[in-house]
């Protein structure tokens, strides 16, 4: 499979922090890329390095094979960014701003004109399109940004926190969209905070943690090599005190039962034993795999596995 | 390979930025510049020197229009430049292909047109009220577009360095100001103490008035290749301070 992006050692140094300690992975085309971590795991820096927004101190990255410093003609043509931060200018309506990004990348005439008004069309901004940014909602801003991203239609679209902020309804019609796009064969990478989001939505994902890659593997994979499963346990006297091996592997106190983390290749029968050792009253038991939250949490907590 | 499509956008949308506040870029400056037209040019007069042969007016008129085409030059890259970055829209160039030169060459264009709109406008207002010449309209020309240039680029320089209003507010009215309001623009520097005549030689200002100057007159304080060589320098290497700039990211891809 061609790559999308490669990033080989890539370094951010600012001056009492270093942002990025040695970077290297791959996205490969057609990927849907999650990029995960806790808030200054440097995720958005890695992102504003490959789109041209930070340089880096040292490293490489390339963008189908175009280095993203000496070829940044061509990797920022095939590139489309969604900042993270929601942008406006107040000169221009988002029509202006969309014919405006288009000349930035040397695109005119009629079939661009048409391809703006599609944007437009299918990001629902058509009755706006002559309304100041400056004027628009949060949601409408966001949207913008991404018809702002897509006007020179990228190959690989690159989302950084696209649905922080926004409402549930637009959360989904966001998915929906950005799912569209990939099924299109845009290659996608995501950053989010919502990890149902990621989950849901990347078929690929890295997990960052103080500028360094704690996590790669398929979406599944890394849900599968989690050592944990976790037992979901309806009791009808929740106030019993448990004996301590049960105790230990409690994660969460709920008003009918409990949950507990329990190691995979540990026996269930002893589980169950234990539980009825603390004399509770079990009415059901319910198992799952852990979520991509467990995950995270568990990888970027301190001593995690 | 130049992407013309990259600068002319570029260069439409910096127009189109103070052509959408026109009362604010153009006309204002327009006002206060024939302001001090009014004031210097009726009550302090008769106790300046000037060239022989010209009333004070005449001779104020050149000097106010390109202070004029200065600092508008000036005001304009600075303010966009510093507007951008401060509500972040600067990230939509900075995500295009344009390079640095484009990048650089579409806004200082953009505030030679600003500059030379508000000289333009002193210009036509001053002519109407009094009797100017322009014996040599090539110089008056070449020495406004280079002063814009000029002053164009040491507002992007502004821009780039600074990293909040009061920076480049402090840039304007502890540099730009002082060094206008100095380089002759009110008086011939012969009617200046030998000192401040020396010490007018080492601002760069001074040389594009006294050529501008030249342009109506053919009369001028120094000679008026060396205005052009000065002034030229300062286009090349305030030019050439931005490119570097500009190439390394600094404070604008952090």
């Amino acid at each position: 499979m061609a790559l999308a992006v490669q990033f080989n050692q890539v370094v951010k140094n600012y001056e009492d922090l270093q942002a990025l300690k040695g970077v290297s992975f791959d996205v490969e085309e057609g990927a849907f890329f999650g990029l995960l971590g806790p808030n200054g795991a440097g995720k958005s820096t890695l992102i504003n390095a490959m789109s041209g927004l930070v340089v880096p101190t040292s490293g490489n990255i390339q963008v189908q094979s175009y280095d993203v410093i000496s070829d940044y003609r061509k990797t920022r043509r095939l590139l489309g960014l969604v900042p993270q931060e929601l942008i406006a200018d107040p000169f221009f309506s988002i029509k202006e701003l969309l014919e405006l990004q288009s000349g930035y990348f040397g695109m005119k005439g009629a079939e661009q004109k048409r391809w703006i008004g599609e944007l437009l069309e299918r990001l629902a901004l058509s009755d706006k399109a002559d309304a100041n940014t400056s004027q628009l909602s949060g949601g409408m801003k966001r949207r913008v940004l991404i018809a702002m991203a897509l006007v020179h239609k990228p190959k690989v679209l690159v989302l950084d926190e696209p649905t922080a902020g926004v409402d549930v309804d637009l959360r989904r019609t966001l998915w929906e969209f950005t799912k569209e796009l990939h099924q299109q064969g845009h290659t996608i990478i995501l950053t989010t905070h919502y990890l149902e989001e990621a989950e849901a939505l990347c078929d690929r994902v890295a997990i960052m943690q103080k500028g360094q890659i704690k996590a790669l593997d398929d979406t599944q994979t890394l849900l599968s090599k989690h050592p944990y499963r976790y037992l979901r346990v309806n009791v009808t006297n929740p106030k019993v005190d448990l004996i301590a091996p049960l105790a230990e592997r409690l994660v969460e106190k709920e008003s009918n039962g409990f949950v507990f983390q329990v190691d995979k290749t540990s026996s269930m029968t002893e589980t169950l034993g234990l539980m009825e050792k603390s004399g509770l009253d079990v009415t059901d038991v319910s198992s799952r795999d852990a979520t991509l939250e467990e995950v995270f949490l568990d990888l970027t907590s301190e001593g995690g596995v | 390979m130049f992407n013309f499509t990259g600068f002319w956008a570029l260069f439409i949308k910096e127009v189109r930025r103070f052509y959408s506040v026109l009362v604010q870029t153009v006309f204002a400056p327009v006002v206060s510049t024939l302001l001090y037209l009014l004031v210097f040019g009726q009550v302090i007069a008769s106790q300046i020197e000037t060239y022989s042969g010209l009333s004070y007016s005449q001779f104020l008129i050149p000097g106010l229009v390109m202070m004029a085409i200065l600092q508008n030059a000036f005001a304009n890259t600075s303010s966009s430049l510093i507007q951008s970055k401060m509500h972040g829209n600067l990230t939509f160039v900075l995500l295009s292909p344009i390079s640095p030169f484009e990048f650089y060459l579409a806004f200082v264009a953009a505030s030679i047109v600003r500059g030379l709109a508000v000289g333009l406008g002193i210009l036509v207002v001053g002519a109407i009220w009094f009797d100017l010449t322009w014996l040599e309209p090539l110089w008056i020309i070449l020495f406004a577009i280079l002063s814009a240039a000029m002053m164009g680029g040491l507002g992007m320089l502004a821009g780039i360095v600074s990293e909040k209003y009061d920076h480049l507010a402090a840039f304007q009215n502890f540099i730009i100001m002082p060094l206008t309001f100095l380089s002759g623009v009110f008086y011939s520097i012969h009617a200046l103490p030998e000192f401040w005549q020396q010490a007018s030689h080492f601002n760069p200002f001074f040389y594009m008035v006294d050529g501008f100057r030249y342009g109506f007159f053919q009369q001028s304080d120094v000679s008026i290749y060396l205005s052009l060589t000065v002034t030229t320098v300062f286009v090349v290497l305030v030019s050439a301070i931005n490119l570097i700039l500009l190439n390394k990211g600094v404070k604008i891809r952090q």
